[in-house]
């Protein structure tokens, strides 16, 4: 084999390592058979969940779905409300106090008070996850419009751009923080929907589904919703790092 | 418009346009008048009634200790500072009625790193209603005419300190300014790139005539490019001495040995020594 194909298969092999080690945890019997099936078990019983009794993806769905009009919804209230108060420094400071208060408050504390008002729905397990979300995003634009370069948007002004035009330099200056701040806010919105569909009385998702099997003792089905949630929290945070890359080509250069 | 001058010669040595346009038309009136300018930062005054006059079609080095407000000056004078008091005309009209070009000392913040180099020089264009069409066009017209040998589909991130800086200064020549202003231009640049640098600027300013003000900290390079060499005082500032450097053009790494070069920067380093211990 040579060096080429030897790099392009390295990523694969802390993969093949980490199921090599637990066939052999399930072979010497390390761990309770009942605790950890083995990797064949739990493949074949994320076989079936997603796409023989659907159950599974019927779950994956609704999460993906939810964790979407999060971010979406975050998006649209963080981005407008972080560039608003980044334009105005002294704005921001005089906020930035109740910002980093939320900011450092868990998000799951406020639990119980979103039951209260909206609800045992759909909707509030949305808005707990868009209100996490959020406070990361308002922090960062804040940040990045602030931050913007002086001279860049002098630089602007100096050969004649209107005001638009150098607000448009100001929002271009802040996207590489933006999305640190939707980056961060994904994540988090991902870890509240989890927890929200546990505790919040849901009836379907990736959360209750853990749970479910976790009442009922069913391991591989259990392991295999783990999987669907890690797989999500995955392509989010990919799906983000590549729109970054081709939209904010310039970050960190 | 002066940009669109050919380099004149007269017995095989390139004269500068400004020499050129003054003489044939006779007119001796400056291109930039300051008159009464008065600038504080605090309670540190830096300028009071100051005045001053620069010639048209000519390269002025300013050149003065730390402190005295060089950049101030330029800055003031492009307007990208406001002044306490006074007035500052560029032929009787403000900054705001003429085109001029500005290039910042830090290329790095100065550029737009999501633009092509090529999108950053015709940038200026698309606040004179320059149709897309022609903007190419002037940016090609440009690039040719000073046979600028860089891919400018690049991103300026990709390209060296040197490449970026001669991008700013591309997209200040671009709008065909009637004055272009460098603040301390090449101050970042390694040795051998600022020797590159300073005869490029010198074959722009032969080929078009500008008059060009440039912030230099480096007294070669002041009297190397100039014209006329404004040394200042320490603040509040004014003016010492305003020399000419009477060396023919292009000037070369043999005008470093050249008499009257050598004459004018020992009197400009003997003024600015004066100015350090005072």
């Amino acid at each position: 084999m040579n060096q080429k194909t030897l790099d392009r298969l390295r990523p694969f092999f802390g993969v093949v390592g980490l199921v090599a080690i637990w066939q052999a945890a399930v072979i010497g019997e390390v761990i309770d058979p009942v605790l950890l099936p083995s990797p064949a078990t739990t493949l074949s019983a994320l076989h079936t969940g997603l796409f023989e009794s659907g159950r599974l993806a019927f779950d994956f769905g609704k999460t993906v779905q939810r964790a979407a009009m999060s971010i979406a919804l975050a998006s649209a209230i963080g981005i407008p409300i972080g560039v608003i108060l980044g334009a105005s420094e002294k704005f921001y400071r005089s906020v930035e106090f109740i910002i980093d208060f939320f900011r450092s408050t868990p998000a799951s504390a406020i639990f119980p008070l979103f039951l209260l008002l909206f609800g045992v729905g759909d909707m509030t397990k949305v808005y707990i996850g868009a209100f996490g979300a959020s406070l990361a995003i308002i922090f960062n634009v804040a940040y990045g419009v602030m931050n913007a370069r002086k001279t860049r948007v002098l630089a602007a002004k100096v050969m004649g751009a209107p005001a638009w035009q150098r607000m448009v330099v100001v929002l271009l200056e802040s996207l590489p923080q933006t999305f640190i701040g939707l980056r961060m806010g994904a994540t988090l919105a991902l870890v509240l929907m989890i927890t929200a569909e546990m505790l919040l009385g849901s009836v379907d998702g990736l959360g209750l589904r853990i749970f479910e099997e976790q009442q009922l003792f069913n391991m591989p089905g259990m392991y295999a919703a783990i999987f669907c949630a890690g797989l999500l929290g995955y392509t989010i945070n990919l799906t983000l790092f590549l729109l970054e890359r081709r939209f904010v080509h310039w970050a960190g250069r | 418009m002066v940009a669109s001058l050919a380099v004149r010669t007269i017995d095989g040595v390139p004269v500068d346009q400004g020499d050129v346009a003054r003489h044939s038309s006779g007119n001796k009136r400056p291109h930039v008048t300051v008159r009464g300018l008065t600038k504080r930062f605090g309670d540190r005054t830096i300028y009071e009634k100051f005045d001053l006059d620069l010639p048209r079609g000519k390269f002025i080095s300013i050149f003065g200790p730390n402190g005295c407000g060089k950049s101030t000056l330029i800055n003031m004078i492009a307007g990208l500072i406001p002044v306490d008091e006074g007035e500052i005309l560029f032929d009787g009209q403000t900054i705001n009625e003429i085109r001029f070009g500005y290039v910042f000392q830090n290329y790095r913040d100065a550029l737009f790193p999501w633009m092509s180099a090529w999108d950053n020089i015709a940038y200026p264009l698309r606040f004179m209603k320059v149709p897309k069409a022609e903007r190419n066009a002037r940016v090609e017209a440009l690039v040719k005419r000073f046979d600028v040998r860089l891919n400018l589909q690049q991103y300026p991130y990709q390209m060296s300190g040197g490449q970026q800086q001669l991008v700013s200064i591309l997209r200040a020549l671009i709008v065909e300014p009637e004055i272009l202003f460098l603040d301390e231009p090449f101050s970042a640049l390694d040795y051998e790139m600022t020797l590159f640098m300073r005869d490029q600027l010198q074959r722009m300013f032969i080929e078009t005539g500008t008059t060009t003000i440039i912030v230099s900290h480096d007294l070669d390079e002041a009297v190397y490019l100039a014209d006329q060499v404004l040394l200042l005082s320490r603040a509040p500032t004014r003016v010492v001495d305003f020399p000419g450097v009477d060396v023919p053009r292009p000037r070369n790494a043999l005008t470093l040995a050249d008499a009257e070069f050598n004459r004018v920067k020992g009197h400009c380093l003997d003024i600015f020594q004066q100015q350090v211990r005072l």
